[in-house]
C-alpha cells in the first residue's frame, strides 16, 4: 500500500513500490489524461506537477513520491481555465492531441518558474516534449499567448 | 479494394456526387443515455435523419463522422461541410465516430478507410448533399405545419423560418421530416454564400485535448476489463517455438498467459504488472525467416532487381533512343532507407470477446479491415464484430494496418473478459510496416542546344497496396502508390519514361504519410538541381522555363520564391534549395534555407506555398503543412531503420529521432486560393522537404546527396 496525494486527494493505492506513477495515475486511479509514449523519459508525453515541478512519470517510481504532491492535467484547472489551456485553445495548438497534456503540464509549470519567458527559455523547458504531429510552432506562440494572459490576470 | 477502385484514387476527376440518399434509413431510435438539458422525462428521442445525422427531439444534433481523427482535422471539417448546408453553426454539432456501414465507404479507396489525403475530397459533395437533404427535408416538414411552401421557408442555425417570421427549431419536426422522402436533387451553395467553409474555425476536438478528456485507444476502460502486453519475435517473421512461463506466471496481478497468433500475451491487473510478467518470460523462437536479411542485404537486392525491366507507369516519346542520341546525358542513383511511422500513442487494441458478439474499441485508420481482423481471430462473422473508433494518438499510415488487432481479440476470447493490449514504444518501432526502402536511377538528356530532351526514372521497391490488399495489384501491372510524385513528373520534356521494377525486400511494408512522394519526389527534385547544374542555369529558373504553362505550379513557385525572397541573396552562411511537387490534388513549393554548423546542417527556415483547392479551413490547412514539413524534417535529417540479422536496431526515440522543440525552423504557409476542387493536405508538404534542404546542402557545400537520411553523410 502507498499513499500519495494527486490534485489535492489523498489516494491509497495497492501496488508495487517501483511501479511508474503514470501506470499508478492511468490503470488504479484512472486519470488517464497523462499519456504513455516511450516509457524512458524521452518524449514527456507523461509529464506531471510533482510540488508545481515537471516530472516524466513512467519514470518515477510511485513509492519515491512520499508526501509531494501530484497535479496532473485533470487537475491543473477545473474547467480549462488555467491560462495555458486558454492559449491553446485560442491558438488551436493540439492536432491529434496525443502529446499534449504532457505538453501543457511542461508549458505551465515553466510559466510558473517564469512569467515572462524567452525563445530560449521555451526551448529550455519544452524540448524533452515530443510531439509527432509538429505541433511546436503553435506551441510556442500559445506558451507566449499564455504569459500575456497570466500577466494580465495577476 | 480492387485496383479499380485503387486507380479511382489517382483520377482527378472523382468528385462525384456522393451516393447519400443511397443508404438513408430514416429509422427513429431512442437515446442510450440521456443529457442533461434534454427533454422534460431526461430522455431525448434522436431521429436518423440519414446515415450522417441523428436530430434529437431535445434539438441536439450529431454527426457521425466516418473518417478517423488522427490529429489531420477531420472531425472539424466533415463537421464543418454537412454543417454548412443543413444550416447549423458547427460548433452546436455534436460529433460521434460512425459504425462499420456501407454509407461509410470512402469512394476514393473503396473502403471505409482514413488515408491518402481523401477524407475532404471523398466528403466534399457526399455530405454537403447529406446536409441540404436533411436541410430541405425538415424545411418541407416545417412548411407543411404552416401551410406554406418549403421553398419560401429558409433556415438559421438549427430554425426553419416561415415567410412570415415563425420560427421552428429542427428537433420540433424532424420525426416528421424522417418521414419524407428524400429530395435527389438538392441544390447546393456556392463558394459567395459559404457561411462557416473557409474559415478558420477552432478544432472542435481542441477543448477536450486540453484537459486530458479525450479517449485515445490508450485510455478506453471498461468493466471488468483487463490489459495485456504481448512478447513479440525480436526478429522479423519469427514464430514461438517454446514459452517456459514459469517465472511470469506467478508474478503480483498476472491472470493468463496466452499463446496468441502474433507473440504470447501476458493478461494482468494493470498493464505495469502485465509488461513485467512478459519480460519474465523464457521465449525460444525460430528466426530462421529473415537470419540472413540485413541493411547489406535489402540493398543489395534492389539493386539487382533494378537491372531487370519495369512496369511502365508513363511513357511519352521515347527515352531510351533520345538519351543514346542526346548531345550530352546526366546519370544519377538514388537510395532511401525504410523509416518508421512512430506515432506516438503506440499501438492498442481493447476487445470484448463474447460467445455471440465482440466489441473493439480500437485507434484505427480502417474500419473494414480491423472489423474483418477482429472477427478471424474471435471466430465471428464480422457483422458480429462492432467496432468503436476512439481517437488516434497519430496515424501518419500505420494504423491502416490491423496488425495488432488479433492478438488482443484472442486474449480477450481467452480470458472471457475485456482485455486493453498495449504495445511498448519498442514494440511499436521494431514491429512497424516499415515505409520501404528504395533504389532508383534516373537520367536526363541534353540535345546540342542545351534543351532538355529526355528524362528516365526507373524506380525498385516493394509494393505496399499488393502486401496490405492482397490481390489489388495484378502482375505486370503498376502500384498507383509505388510511382507517385514520378508519373506526374510536371515538367515540359519531349521524352518521358518512367517505369517501376517491383521488388519485396522480405519484410512488411506499409503506406506511411505520403507514401511514395516522400521516395520519389526526393529523386526526382534533387536531380532537377542536378540537370539545372549542368545547364549552368540557375535552380528555379530552370524549373520555371520547364513548367511552361502550368499556372498551378507556376503560381506556387513564384509565391514561395516571393516569400523566401529568394532572388535576393541569402544572408552570409545562409543556403537556399527548392522543390516543387503536386500531390493528392495539391500544388506546392517550398524553400528550405539551412547553415552549416561544425559541419552538420541546421534548417532555418522553410516556406511553403501551395494550392490545395477550395479550402474547408485554412487553420487545419496551416497546421498539416506544418506538420507534415517537421514529420518530412524528422526523416530528411536522421531517420532510418536498419536490420541486421532480422532485428530492427532501432528501438525507441533515442535511437528514432523526432525534431524537438529546439531544433523547428520558422515554417512559413502561404496558401493561393484557388476554385478547383478540393485536394488532399494531410501528406503533400512532407515530400519536399528532403530535396529542398539536400538542393540547399548542395548550394553551401558543392556536395549532392543521393541517399537520406542526411545524418549519414559527414559535411564537414
Ligand atoms: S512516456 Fe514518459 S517520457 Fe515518454
Ligand atoms: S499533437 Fe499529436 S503528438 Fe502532439
Amino acid at each position: 500500500m502507498v499513499t500519495i496525494n494527486v490534485n489535492g486527494t489523498d489516494r491509497t493505492v495497492d501496488v508495487e513500490s517501483d511501479t511508474p506513477l503514470l501506470w499508478v495515475l492511468r490503470d488504479v486511479i484512472g486519470l488517464t489524461g497523462t499519456k504513455y509514449g516511450c516509457g524512458m523519459a524521452l518524449c514527456g508525453a507523461c509529464t506531471v506537477h510533482l510540488d508545481g515541478k515537471p516530472v516524466r512519470s513512467c519514470t518515477t517510481p510511485v513509492g519515491s513520491i512520499g508526501a509531494a504532491k501530484v497535479t496532473t492535467i485533470e487537475g491543473l484547472s477545473p474547467d480549462r481555465s488555467h491560462p495555458v489551456q486558454k492559449a491553446w485553445i485560442e491558438l488551436d495548438v493540439p492536432q491529434c492531441g496525443y502529446c499534449q497534456s504532457g505538453q501543457i503540464m511542461s508549458a505551465s509549470a515553466l510559466l510558473a518558474e517564469k512569467p515572462q519567458p524567452t525563445d530560449a527559455d521555451i526551448d529550455a523547458a519544452m524540448s524533452g516534449n515530443l510531439c509527432r504531429c509538429g505541433t511546436y510552432q503553435r506551441i510556442r506562440a500559445a506558451i507566449h499567448r499564455a504569459a500575456q494572459l497570466q500577466g494580465a490576470r495577476s | 479494394m480492387s485496383a479499380a477502385m485503387l486507380s479511382a484514387v489517382t483520377r482527378r476527376d472523382v468528385l462525384k456526387a456522393g451516393a447519400a440518399g443511397a443508404g438513408l434509413v430514416l429509422t427513429i431510435g431512442l437515446a442510450g443515455c440521456s443529457k442533461p438539458g434534454g427533454g422534460a422525462s431526461g430522455e431525448r428521442k434522436l431521429i436518423t435523419t440519414n446515415a450522417w445525422l441523428r436530430i434529437g427531439t431535445d434539438n441536439s444534433i450529431t454527426f457521425l463522422c466516418a473518417r478517423s481523427e488522427m490529429g489531420q482535422g477531420v472531425y472539424t471539417a466533415l463537421t464543418m461541410l454537412i454543417a454548412e448546408e443543413l444550416g447549423v453553426d458547427p460548433t452546436r454539432i455534436e460529433v460521434e465516430f460512425a459504425p462499420v456501414g456501407a454509407a461509410y465507404v470512402n469512394a476514393l479507396v473503396g473502403g471505409q478507410l482514413t488515408g491518402g489525403s481523401t477524407s475532404v475530397r471523398d466528403a466534399w459533395q457526399k455530405l454537403r448533399i447529406a446536409g441540404a437533404q436533411a436541410r430541405e427535408m425538415l424545411k418541407t416538414a416545417a412548411a407543411k405545419q404552416w401551410d406554406t411552401a418549403a421553398s419560401a421557408c429558409r433556415v438559421e442555425n438549427g430554425e426553419i423560418i416561415s415567410p412570415y417570421g415563425k420560427r421552428l427549431r429542427y428537433g420540433a419536426v424532424a420525426e416528421a421530416a424522417a418521414a419524407l422522402p428524400v429530395p435527389t436533387d438538392v441544390k447546393l451553395k456556392g463558394p459567395d454564400d459559404f457561411q462557416w467553409i473557409g474559415k478558420a474555425l477552432t478544432r472542435l476536438d481542441t477543448p477536450a485535448k486540453v484537459d486530458g478528456s479525450a479517449t485515445f485507444g490508450i485510455d478506453v476502460k471498461l468493466p471488468g476489463m483487463l490489459y495485456a502486453a504481448l512478447a513479440q519475435p525480436p526478429m522479423l517473421g519469427g514464430k514461438v517455438e517454446t514459452v517456459d512461463d514459469s517465472a511470469a506466471k506467478s508474478l503480483p496481478g498476472v491472470r493468463r498467459i496466452v499463446t496468441t497468433g502474433s507473440g504470447v500475451a501476458v493478461v494482468a491487473d494493470t498493464w505495469w504488472q502485465a509488461r513485467k510478467a512478459r519480460d519474465a518470460l523464457k521465449i525460444e523462437w525460430d528466426g530462421a525467416a529473415s537470419a540472413g536479411l540485413n541493411d547489406g542485404s535489402i540493398l543489395r537486392g534492389l539493386r539487382k532487381a533494378s537491372q531487370g525491366a519495369g512496369i511502365v507507369a508513363r511513357k511519352e516519346g521515347d527515352a531510351d533512343s533520345a538519351l543514346r542520341s542526346a548531345a550530352r546525358v546526366v546519370r544519377a542513383e538514388y537510395e532511401l532507407p525504410l523509416l518508421a511511422h512512430a506515432t506516438l500513442e503506440p499501438q492498442v487494441c481493447t476487445a470484448d470477446v463474447r460467445a455471440d458478439g465482440c466489441d473493439l474499441y480500437v485507434p484505427t485508420q480502417s474500419q473494414g479491415a480491423a472489423q474483418a481482423a477482429a472477427a478471424a481471430a474471435a471466430g465471428l462473422e464480422p457483422g458480429q464484430v462492432a467496432v468503436h473508433t476512439t481517437f488516434l494518438g497519430g496515424g501518419f499510415g500505420r494504423r491502416i494496418d490491423v496488425d495488432f488487432i488479433p492478438a488482443a481479440v484472442e486474449a480477450s476470447k481467452a480470458v472471457g473478459k475485456p482485455v486493453k493490449l498495449l504495445w511498448t514504444r519498442e514494440d511499436d518501432t521494431t514491429h512497424d510496416n516499415y515505409r520501404p526502402p528504395a533504389y532508383d536511377t534516373v537520367a536526363g538528356g541534353f540535345d546540342r542546344d542545351g534543351k532538355l530532351i529526355a528524362w528516365k526514372l526507373h524506380l525498385t521497391g516493394p509494393s505496399i497496396t499488393a502486401r496490405v490488399f492482397p490481390g489489388a495489384v495484378p502482375a505486370g501491372a503498376v502500384d498507383p502508390f509505388a510511382v507517385e510524385a514520378a508519373a506526374n513528373y510536371p515538367y515540359d520534356v519531349p521524352n518521358v519514361l518512367v517505369d517501376w521494377v517491383p521488388h519485396e525486400v522480405g519484410l512488411n511494408v506499409g503506406y506511411w504519410r505520403s507514401v511514395s512522394h516522400a521516395l520519389n519526389c526526393f529523386v526526382a527534385e534533387s536531380f532537377m538541381d542536378e540537370l539545372a547544374l549542368a545547364a549552368g542555369q540557375e535552380p528555379a529558373a530552370f524549373r520555371r522555363a520547364l513548367l511552361g504553362k502550368q499556372q498551378r505550379y507556376l503560381e506556387v513557385l513564384e509565391v514561395a520564391l516571393r516569400r523566401s525572397d529568394y532572388d535576393n541573396p541569402a544572408a552570409p552562411g545562409r543556403f537556399r534549395g527548392v522543390a516543387v511537387m503536386e500531390g493528392y490534388g495539391t500544388y506546392m513549393a517550398q524553400v528550405a534555407e539551412i547553415s552549416l554548423v561544425d559541419g552538420k546542417v541546421k534548417v532555418e527556415r522553410i516556406v511553403c506555398a501551395l494550392d490545395c483547392g477550395q479550402t474547408v479551413n485554412p487553420g487545419i490547412v496551416t497546421a498539416q503543412v506544418e506538420s507534415s514539413i517537421l514529420f518530412g524534417l524528422s526523416a530528411a535529417l536522421w531517420g532510418e531503420i536498419n536490420v541486421q540479422a532480422g532485428r530492427v536496431q532501432q528501438t525507441n526515440f533515442h535511437d528514432y529521432r523526432i525534431v524537438r522543440m529546439n531544433e523547428v525552423p520558422k515554417i512559413e504557409t502561404y496558401q493561393v486560393g484557388s476554385d478547383n476542387p478540393p485536394g488532399g493536405i494531410g501528406e503533400p508538404a512532407t515530400a519536399l522537404v528532403a530535396p529542398a534542404i539536400c538542393n540547399a546542402i548542395f548550394a553551401a557545400t558543392k556536395r549532392r546527396l543521393r541517399s537520406l537520411p542526411i545524418a549519414r553523410h559527414k559535411l564537414a
